[in-house]
């Protein structure tokens, strides 16, 4: 178990730049996802982390030791593929067994940590099988059998639950959040699903075009994204951005959206953006924060409310999303299942301005 | 329906076995000629089996110590074959892995198989002469396994390009040396193509005339050139031709038989996904 450093780090692919510069510093027994749309380079860092890709430049530092010039298997890691990876010609005992005996373990101690991880996972009975006598689910157990054996100084996942069906996923990715809390160990994990990202990671590390956008705890990321980019990869259904513009509304600021909309920003909110004043901004809301009024007793000052037509209803059960129009753009809203009961009917909807994030429309910026 | 189903399964089965006796009648000839004594041979109408199984034939190659060009062709394709096959499976991985050459290397290394063996085969001659490596089991070797190579690197760069990467980086993560993989994952993954490219190899070796014929004397003369020895101006000596010839085909009889099951694909079924 240790901690992971990487500084500058930057890799292309012959012209095509993977990773510009990335600089990350993973402590002891975190739980790190890298995560990010397809093309952002998150794989390629992995792949940098485990060795199998050089650095064109930068430095990979696992504990206190720089590792850009080590092979693989000196660097001492585990790593879960999204394939698998499992070898066809061994039984699940053997896959499990392969790092250990390639590290030469002793054959007492490979049956005892086989036997454990076997346990951990609940695949005892699988041990004598072959992989293609295996399901998808029970495959990727094997997988991250072969690497919790191991006494590796960081584990790395690349993307191991894309190919299950969404029933397993969802198991599977509590199984890896519980193994993380039993083992303890620094695991940096890759994907390009947020809802994984969210749930599993102490530390969201989201990248775009090979660099970081932003960094830090999901909630953190989720509530206070530096840039649109990170606010829209983040939250499904995903964040409402409407064109709007910031005005003096008396001896406060207000968002204009359109014409129909003026949605007045609470007092501490108005003040820090005071300096914005008058100029073009890009409303962003997600659909939470925009709800129906009908339910609310006592109405909070930040909680602005607007009548809307709703031409477009989702159920989803307990909820409903409720899709209106405003300033031209296609809106969600997240009501109650009985707010609204068919499209076409006009209801008051609260826009939670103490959530609104303020973006600027050129640099995509936070405001 | 029913009627006419079974009345072609049987003409089919018919077509089958005309055709199965048609190819499998001058095998038998040669067998049956090995076994006869020579007045069987030559009997009219002529004798469809021998009287008495007797070793006679064989006996007369052993004595006069014909027999041994079976081993040395037995060596001397064994030998070159798995020379191709080690050389030639590590230069495949190169090409597979690390694009070596890139994409046209391959192409120039099948193209060298491609060169008839009669128009390099006096040439080479001569470099033999000069280098005093005619009538050589080296000699033989080095040229078989120089032949062999472009086909060895062919076949095993397309069945390691089929083996996933992930299966090799893993044993890379896990701690394997990249030649630990080779061995331990690359091997067993494409075990049923070193097989049967192992067979074609030695098969090639075996076979060849044209080279042993120009390349050996009497030291290592391989048996397809030995079973010439025994035409004659005046007669051909058909007891020892068919004898030798079951030598000769024996080795591979029992190879075949021996490699089959390797043969047979299904191995890296079930290695990734699923």
């Amino acid at each position: 178990m240790a901690r992971l450093r990487l500084e500058g780090i930057e890799k292309s692919y012959g012209k095509v730049p993977a990773v510009r510069g990335i600089d990350l510093d993973i402590a002891e027994g975190e739980f790190a996802v890298l995560v990010g749309p397809s093309g952002c380079g998150k794989s390629t860092l992995l792949r940098c982390i485990a060795g199998l890709e050089e650095v064109d430049a930068g430095t990979v530092t696992i504990g206190d030791d720089v590792v850009n010039d080590m092979r693989p298997r000196d660097r001492n890691l585990a790593m879960v593929f999204q394939n698998y990876a499992l070898y066809p010609y061994m039984n699940v005992r053997e896959n499990i067994a392969f790092g250990l005996k390639a590290r030469r373990t002793p054959a007492a101690e490979i049956e005892t940590r086989v036997r454990r991880a076997a346990d951990m996972l609940g695949i005892e009975a699988l041990l004598d099988r072959l992989p293609r006598q295996l399901s998808g689910g029970q495959r990727q157990r094997v997988a991250i059998g072969r690497a919790i054996v191991r006494d590796a100084r960081l584990f790395l996942f690349d993307e191991p639950l894309s190919n299950l069906d969404a029933q397993l996923r969802d198991e599977m990715r509590t199984e890896i959040k519980r193994l993380h809390q039993e083992l303890g160990k620094t695991m940096i994990y890759v994907t390009h699903d947020q809802i994984e990202a969210m749930t599993l990671a102490d530390r969201i590390v989201l990248l775009r075009d090979g660099t970081i956008a932003q960094e830090g705890a999901p909630l953190d990321l989720f509530e206070r994204p530096k840039s649109k980019f990170v606010a829209r990869f983040l939250g499904s259904p995903p964040i409402n951005f409407i064109p709007a513009r910031l005005d003096r509304n008396g001896s406060t600021l207000a968002v204009r959206c359109g014409e129909e909309a003026v949605l007045a920003l609470p007092p501490e909110r108005a003040a820090a953006l005071e300096a914005h004043a008058g100029r073009d901004v890009i409303l962003g809301l997600r659909p939470e924060h925009i709800t129906g009024s009908s339910h609310v007793g006592e109405r909070p000052e930040h909680l602005v409310p607007h009548q809307v037509t709703i031409d477009l209803v989702q159920p989803t059960g307990t909820r409903l999303y409720g899709a209106f129009a405003l300033a031209g753009i296609e809106v969600l809203a997240e009501l109650q299942a009985h707010d609204v009961e068919r499209p076409g009917e006009t209801i008051e909807v609260l826009f939670d301005m103490q959530r609104a994030v303020l973006v600027d429309p050129d640099s995509e910026e936070v405001l | 329906m029913k009627r006419r189903g079974r009345h072609s399964v049987y003409l089919r089965f018919a077509a089958a076995v005309m055709l199965l006796v048609v190819f499998l009648f001058p095998i038998y000839w040669l067998f049956m000629i090995a076994f006869k004594t020579p007045e069987e041979i030559f009997s009219s109408p002529p004798a469809w089996y021998p009287a008495a199984i007797q070793f006679d034939n064989f006996r007369v190659l052993f004595k006069d110590g014909d027999a041994k060009t079976v081993f040395n062709s037995l060596f001397i394709a064994g030998a070159s074959t798995l020379l191709a096959m080690f050389f030639g499976t590590i230069a495949a991985y190169s090409l597979a892995r690390f694009r070596t050459g890139g994409e046209n290397l391959a192409v120039w290394i099948i193209s060298q198989r491609m060169i008839p063996p009669i128009a390099i085969v006096f040439p080479l001659f001569l470099l033999y002469v000069w280098l005093g490596w005619v009538d050589t089991y080296h000699g033989l070797i080095l040229l078989y396994t120089a032949f062999n190579l472009p086909y060895v690197i062919w076949m095993m760069r397309g069945y390691i390009e089929d083996v996933p990467l992930e299966l090799e980086e893993s044993a890379l993560v896990d701690g394997c040396t990249r030649w630990e993989t080779l061995l331990k994952v690359v091997f067993p993954m494409v075990r049923n193509g070193l097989f049967a490219t192992a067979v074609f190899t030695f098969v090639f070796a075996w076979n060849d005339f044209i080279f042993a014929l120009v390349m050996t004397r009497s030291e290592v003369t391989t048996y397809p050139v030995q079973v010439t020895h025994y035409f004659g101006a005046q007669s051909n000596f058909w007891a020892k031709i068919a004898a030798m010839s079951v030598l000769g085909a024996a080795p591979v009889f029992v190879a075949v038989a021996f490699l089959q099951r390797y043969l047979v694909r299904g191995i890296s079924l079930g290695a990734v996904k699923g």
